[in-house]
């Protein structure tokens, strides 16, 4: 299935979990924090949540900024 | 040490602890607060925020850049949540609804952590602030818990809104962002200050230490800064002047400045001269 990754397309596999997809993304240990659908995955929920077709996941971090 | 430094540092010192900006209840010896944008790199950003003794320290939320530079430096490995208080804001949000959001995000981010700047930009040229959608996104994110220092323009009506609405504290701004222009209107910055029960800072408009001097003896709380640091030509040394700039201001204001007369008042003594 296809999602959204910070507005660009990518393939995944069916049922992949939140985990799955930061540690493929390298993101692991990192400090980020995701929503999908505008709605915020907290990072406790990461390990059980699924991804779905089409969701629109935004991963995020804190840059420099005034 | 000589018994009249002693005492000037013991004088100091007092000063120093008696003087605090408390904002939501937490107290900050420095009334100076800095960005962590337009720096050189991680590093030149590191120097100046230690130069400038800043305590409370904003920083962005944006994208990750997916598959890019996976091992480059994380601006929260060098100005730490352990040892700044951070200061997300959601600069570049032109909507209540997008300031919201990313105040959520940075929440979740910074696990838990619920101080923010709000500033919602209603003009790209000027980046002035969107009123009616600043009020709109503080009284939902009031609602939702967060604490909130808001960016605002130098309308005193409005300050006090934003004050009575809950906001921990109200920042006016004394010029365009990042434009050094100085305090462009110290008449509305006093009224704002008369009437406030929340720190009032100067947000955005600073150029040199003697802007930040000036806001400081009008009595502000504090001020926020990034490009005037950021953008000098040493922003390192910039940043300590501005260190200094802020602290003199507060002292003076707290001195209270003598009466400017317009004719000449002799210091030393008339009686007992000896010259004709």
């Amino acid at each position: 299935m296809n999602i959204y990754l910070n507005g660009k397309v990518i393939h995944v596999a069916d049922s992949t979990t939140l985990t799955e997809l930061l540690l493929e993304m390298d993101y692991s240990g990192k400090r980020i924090a995701v929503e999908i659908n505008q709605e915020i995955i907290p990072r406790s929920e990461h390990n059980t949540h699924r991804l779905k077709s089409d969701d629109r996941v935004e991963v995020v971090h804190a840059i420099g900024g005034g | 040490m000589s018994t009249v430094a002693a005492e000037t540092k013991k004088t100091e010192q007092a000063n120093q602890v008696q003087d605090k900006l408390i904002i939501a209840g937490k107290s900050y010896g420095s009334r100076l607060l800095v960005g962590t944008g337009k720096y050189k790199d991680m590093a030149q950003t590191q120097k100046a925020i230690e130069a400038s003794g800043a305590e409370i320290v904003t920083v962005a939320i944006r994208r990750t850049n997916i598959g890019q530079n996976p091992d480059e430096p994380n601006l929260l490995d060098v100005i730490s949540p352990e040892d700044y208080t951070l200061l997300p804001n959601t600069a570049g949000c032109y909507t209540a609804d997008d300031a919201v959001r990313t105040c959520r995000l940075a929440r979740e981010l910074l696990d838990g952590h619920d101080l923010v700047k709000l500033e919602v930009l209603g003009d790209e040229k000027t980046l002035f602030p969107d009123v009616i959608q600043t009020l709109q996104a503080a009284e939902t994110l009031i609602k939702d818990g967060f604490k909130v220092m808001v960016y605002t323009n130098d309308d005193p009506l409005v300050a006090k809104q934003l004050e009575e609405m809950g906001c921990v504290a109200v920042m006016p701004l004394a010029a365009p962002i990042g434009s050094g222009l100085g305090i462009r209107n110290p008449h509305n910055i006093r009224f704002i200050l008369e009437d406030a029960n929340v720190p009032i800072l100067v947000d955005a408009g600073v150029g040199t230490a003697s802007d930040a001097a000036i806001a400081m003896e009008l009595g502000c709380d504090g001020i926020l800064m990034n490009t005037a640091i950021a953008a000098a030509r040493d922003p390192v040394l910039m940043a300590s002047a501005m260190k200094k700039g802020v602290a003199a201001g507060r002292e003076a204001f707290l001195a209270g400045r003598m009466q400017a007369r317009r004719y000449a008042s002799a210091s030393s003594p008339i009686e007992g001269t000896f010259t004709s």
